[in-house]
């Protein structure tokens, strides 16, 4: 999948983790933490769904590249570029 | 011989939440239950046509939809629910009863603040220091959260009166160990009573366990009832085997037990080199149906924290119970948009198991009737008149609390010694729950949650932090 589609999942991923939070306005390029007051548990919660779906590994070391929607999607692109989308 | 990858012990708040992290990440897991119905600590039964609450007062932590800070939203996140799905009802307002003074307190901190600044002029910038410090202590782990949180408090504020005050209703909804409580939970109970409040499900406990446990299944985990361990057989310092109370046998790869310190020890094989001590502190608890609703009647207080004597004592009372303090929950007494089906008072006081334990069968029920009596005088107090309004009463004592929760002399709120990262000396055998160390509603989900993320779905790296953020209730 591409960046579009890549989007959309973490998109789909956050809207699992906070069904109260209408994400329509959420900014690619502010950090997800600062906007939607995410704590570690909630990117870990990122991270293991990454890993259900799609069994993409993300090391610990590389948690900090999820800080906002553009480079969460630029740190997957490469990783998740021959998986289709579920 | 059925196996699973995690088997947790108790199917209440602490063990269902547990369950629906590791069901939701795809592991095979099975709640095992005791009893013939969920909820352990917190939950509920049918009367007289009537539903009652078992434990739940008041829901501590609480914010309203659209917080996300706080206890409740991080919980809601951790367990995918709405905010709507425990449908949280504010309180009116609560109220700390001490001889000649009260203060009173909603879910606006300001308000408290300002009764105690009226009451204790000379404890004005005290008490403020005191409220800024708990906002911002965060560190569990660290030196101050295992100290006396009496002696530290003492060291912000000086009139002993006011200590008391504050103390009283963290105690009673929360403390384990006699007299006094480390800061740490002295400091998460302070926010989640004072700086979060109180709120209630219209329908009570119900609302949030019935919605637990459609999730856990949904998710595909098992629930079973009338499901007792009996023991759990220890090879090579790991649960090897587990014996339910009917013989059958069943392995898994971890156990995650809400069942206490003390009494989940006593279903091992193997002892650790240094036996923990049981709680202490057990309760009676009235309660009273009324054909009226309190307000009505002239009390729109929601709970009531009362102390009679010079000094606030909390400990093991010598007799079968000690009324000169306590706790009166009005249910009713909620912002709720429609009355709930019945008016009820529930009176909770400190008691003695061991005096209850020893009393003959044939003096029991004598007991438990005069022991209702002598809590129920003292609703009379706030509700002038109430009694005539009595169309039907329920009462437990110390027994009933052991009965129903298998906790050991009846000790509501567990062990004085918490077991914060919930390891035991088994290397797959772990705590959550009471005796993990957070208690009430919304700390023993939130237990579960962490016990489940660190042992098993392992990210260790989430949850120091996330100590310090949880909130107690009852």
């Amino acid at each position: 999948m591409g960046p579009a589609e890549i989007k959309e999942t973490i998109l789909d991923i956050l809207e699992g983790i906070a069904p109260d939070e209408d994400l329509s306005g959420l900014k690619d390029d502010v950090p997800l933490r600062e906007q939607l007051e995410l704590d570690s548990m909630d990117f870990l919660d990122i991270v293991m769904e990454l890993r259900k779906r799609y069994r993409v590994q993300i090391p610990e070391d590389d948690y900090l590249e999820l800080a906002t929607m553009n480079s969460t999607v630029n740190y997957l692109t490469p990783l998740m570029k021959d998986l289709e989308k579920v | 011989m059925s196996s699973y990858d995690t088997i947790i012990i108790g199917a209440g708040l602490s063990g269902l939440a547990a369950g629906i992290r590791l069901a939701h990440y795809d592991r095979r897991v099975c709640i095992l239950e005791r009893h013939t119905t969920i909820g352990g600590l917190n939950s509920f039964y049918r009367l007289g046509g009537r539903n009652f609450d078992v434990g739940l007062h008041a829901v501590t932590n609480y914010t309203p939809k659209g917080a996300r800070k706080g206890p409740l939203a991080r919980l809601l996140r951790q367990l995918r629910f709405r905010w709507e799905d425990f449908a949280l009802v504010p309180q009116i307002g609560s109220q700390i009863a001490f001889p000649g003074i009260s203060l009173n307190f909603t879910n606006d901190f300001e308000l408290f603040r300002s009764e105690v600044h009226q009451a204790f002029p000379a404890e004005r910038a005290n008490f403020d220091k005191l409220s800024a410090a708990i906002m911002d202590y965060d560190d569990l782990d660290g030196a101050l959260a295992s100290q006396s949180a009496r002696s530290i408090v003492t060291q912000w504020i000086r009139d002993p009166l006011l200590i008391d005050m504050l103390f009283c209703p963290l105690q009673y909804y929360g403390g384990a160990r006699e007299h006094d409580m480390d800061f740490g939970q002295f400091s998460i109970m302070f926010r989640s009573i004072f700086q979060e409040g109180f709120a209630r499900p219209w329908s009570g406990i119900r609302q949030i366990l019935k919605n637990l446990v459609r999730r856990f299944k949904e998710l595909g985990g098992e629930l079973r009832l009338r499901a007792g361990v009996q023991r759990m057989e220890v090879d090579d310092d790991r649960v090897s085997r587990i014996v339910l109370d009917d013989g059958s046998e069943i392995t898994a790869d971890r156990v995650l037990s809400s069942a206490g310190l003390v009494e989940t020890l006593a279903m091992v094989d193997q002892q650790p080199a240094r036996t923990p001590q049981p709680g202490q502190l057990s309760f009676v608890e009235g309660i009273a149906v009324l054909n009226e609703q309190p307000q009505k009647l002239g009390c729109d207080r929601s709970v009531i924290f009362f102390n009679d004597s010079d000094k606030f004592r909390w400990q093991k009372p010598d007799e079968l119970v000690d009324v000169t303090s306590g706790v009166v929950c009005l249910p009713n007494n909620f912002k709720f948009d429609r009355p709930l089906e019945d008016a009820m008072v529930r009176v909770t006081a400190l008691a003695n198991y061991d005096r209850w334990r020893l009393l003959p069968p044939v003096d029991y029920q004598a007991a438990k009737q005069a022991t209702y009596e002598r809590i129920m005088e003292i609703v009379g107090r706030f509700i002038p008149e109430y009694r005539a309004r009595t169309v039907a009463s329920d009462m437990f004592t110390p027994m009933t609390v052991e009965r129903f929760t298998g906790h050991a002399n009846g000790a509501i709120y567990g062990s004085p010694e918490k077991r914060r990262h919930g390891t035991t000396h088994l290397k797959n055998l772990f705590l959550c729950g009471t005796d993990q160390g957070f208690v009430g509603i919304i700390g023993a989900m939130f237990s579960g949650i962490m016990i489940a993320n660190r042992h098993v779905l392992g990210t260790v790296s989430t949850d120091l932090e996330q100590v310090a953020a949880v909130g107690v209730d009852f």
